[in-house]
Formats: C-alpha cells, structure tokens, sequence
C-alpha cells in the first residue's frame, strides 16, 4: 500500500482509522483467521478488498485451479488474516469452486466465519447460512446491501434476525463502505470470545440416528485424529454424499489441513494494490 | 387423486410441492434451490426445445430438467384454479 493510500485513507470517516490498517497481503502470523463465505454476488470481494485495502489478489490452492484470495488486516493492534472464499449456495454441493468453500470452512478452522448474505434475497441465502450454524458457532452475518433492499421497499430487522440465528448481524452497503466499522467491531468481539454466539440449530435426531452417528464419528476420528466437524461428516456418510466418500477412500480428508499450513505468505502472489 | 409431478404443470400455473422423490445429490441440489414441501412453484416459460423449463421459486428463476422436475411431486389444487 502506497504512503498516498494509506493518508486517504485515515481522512476517510467510513474508516475507523486509528483501528484500521489494511495490510493487503503483508499479514505475518496472524492472531486470527477469517473466512468470507456467502452465496455467488452477495459483495463478499467488496468487503474483503475494503478490509485489506486490496483489489485482486489470488493464492495458490495446491492441486486446484479455482483460486481462493487471501490478505489481511491489523485492527485494534491485532492482526487478522481473510480468506475471500469462492460463493457458494451449500455446503451439501458438488461443484470445484463450492467444494473448495465448503472444505474450508468445515476443515480449515477459521476463527471467525463472516456470512455475507443479499438482503434482497434473504430467503435463499438462509440456507447456506443456516449450515455453516449448524458447523461453528464463530460466525458473524453481514447483512449487505441492504441500500439496495432499501429500494426494494425491503426492511430487514436485523436486530430480531441476530436473536433468531445466535450471532451478531451487521447490516451493511459496503460499496459505499457502511457498515465496515460495525463489521470489524463483530469480528473482534466473536474473535475474542467477548460475544457468546448461540447459534441457531436443528438437534431433532432419533435415539436410532444418534447412535449409528456415534458410531460412525467414533470410526472417522479414528482413521481423521483431530478432524474438526467429524459429526458433520458423519451425517453426510449417512446421507449417501459420494463426494465425502470417495474423500475418505482416498485419504484426502485430512489434505485440507496440510494445504492451509503450507500456503503461508511467502508462497503469495504479489497482489494489486488500490493507488 | 392422482399423483402429480413437476414436469406436468402447465406453463403459467402454479402448484405446491408435496415431496421429492430424488435421492442423494440431486434431492440435496434440489432442497438447496429451495424446493421444499409447501414451496410454491411457478412454471414460468419453456426453452425453445421443450426441457428444460424455468421455474419460479422463492423470487428465483431456476430451470430443471424434465428429469429433475420429475422427482418432485407436487399438488395442483392451489395452483390449477388461478
């Protein structure tokens, strides 16, 4: 980041800017990982360019050809480290650029998972925000453009939707940066532990299903010692998802992991920075 | 009553889903695009070769395959009379 970026940038009073520091793709270890997930053109990029002060920059998923973007940011003297994952509408999907999110976000261990959801089609994207609930509890809904729902004659109570689904909703336009601080301040707090998410979930299961779900997540951690989301992937043995299975035949459940400690900074592309 | 499925429903009408049939990948793409039981669906026009149609559901165009619009079942009785 150029020393004119940064001067523009703390006379923004979008920005907090004694908070903010975009560190494009210049994040060291970093104190904390975020995901960016959503559905295909909720403004996920947006946001991520608008925290790191970054326009494009692709990291190397090894063995993939579909990119994920990573940069980072410091605020209030931490450092974050984002990862702008490919949209998607499931975690139940089978297409490259959705198992890349999906793997992600069960394997990859974010520390805070940011949803960015379209308010103007809050229904649909409720699903996949619902799943990622369902997963980790480290999650923080950004509830954009919500000027754009505004034209719609679309009102979003995003006080009473935090209630229902356990965790802080952000309304957001962050093309015109609204919301960015408030975003940053979720983060922090979900981060930190300072905010006790109680995410909105589904816990209906018979005696039955339970017991042959034990079973089964008793077997994965076995072969998968320290797999996150072993139930999860229980429940999809269950449901007959060929993709999870072949996974597991072929040893590649555990690769995730290995990927996300082997594509350190050193190995990033140089990115693009906003002059 | 006869059994109805999503390929029967006439352009311009609506029905409701009643349930789906599919199993595995494809019944998961189709719970994702939102056909649930009670979702209303609107078929909306056809493709120029007859399959596949777009369908309205939940403010989405979304367009199936005759033999994905097969494994959804769905009642009439709401739809039929508009």
């Amino acid at each position: 980041m150029t020393a004119q970026t940064v001067k523009l940038c703390e006379t923004c009073p979008a920005y907090d800017a004694s908070a903010l520091k975009r560190l494009g793709v210049k994040v060291g270890a970093a104190d904390y990982v975020v995901a960016l997930a959503g559905n295909p053109n909720t403004g996920k990029s947006t946001i991520f360019n608008a925290l790191t002060g970054l326009r494009q920059h692709v990291g190397n998923w090894p063995g993939k050809t579909v990119a994920r973007a990573e940069g980072g940011c410091d605020y209030n003297g931490r450092q974050y480290r984002l990862i702008d994952l490919p949209g998607t509408y499931s975690l139940l999907s089978t297409s490259v650029d959705e198992e890349i999110a999906r793997d992600f976000i069960l394997f990859g261990k974010p520390d805070v998972t940011i949803v960015v959801v379209d308010s103007t089609r809050l229904e649909r994207n409720l699903n996949l925000t619902l799943q990622i609930l369902e997963i980790t509890d480290r999650v923080v809904v950004a509830l954009n453009l919500i000027d754009e729902a505004q034209r719609h004659g679309i009102q979003v109570d995003a006080r009473h939707l935090s209630r229902r689904l356990g965790v802080p909703v952000i309304p957001m336009a962050a093309r015109r940066l609204q919301g960015i601080p408030e975003l940053l301040q979720a983060v922090e707090q979900v981060a930190k532990g300072l905010y006790a998410t109680r995410p909105h979930r589904i816990h209906q299961f018979g005696a039955k299903l339970e017991r042959a779900l034990n079973g089964l997540i008793a077997q994965i951690e076995q072969e998968y010692p320290g797999l996150p989301n072993a139930r999860w992937v229980a429940l999809r043995l269950l449901d007959a998802d060929a993709s999870i299975e072949q996974a597991i035949r072929e040893h590649r459940l555990g690769d995730l992991n290995r990927d996300v400690e082997a594509s350190g900074t050193e190995k990033a592309v140089p990115a693009e920075v906003v002059a | 009553m006869t059994r109805h499925t999503l390929d029967q429903l006439e352009i311009g009408n609506t029905a409701v889903v009643r349930r789906l049939n599919a199993g595995g990948a494809i019944r998961d793409r189709l719970m994702d695009m939102g056909l649930l039981p009670g979702t209303p669906v609107l078929a909306e026009f056809r493709s120029p070769l007859g399959d596949p149609v777009a369908y309205r559901i939940r403010g989405a165009l979304i367009a199936l395959r005759r033999s994905q619009a097969r494994e959804v079942e769905i009642d009439l009785s709401e739809g039929a009379c508009q």
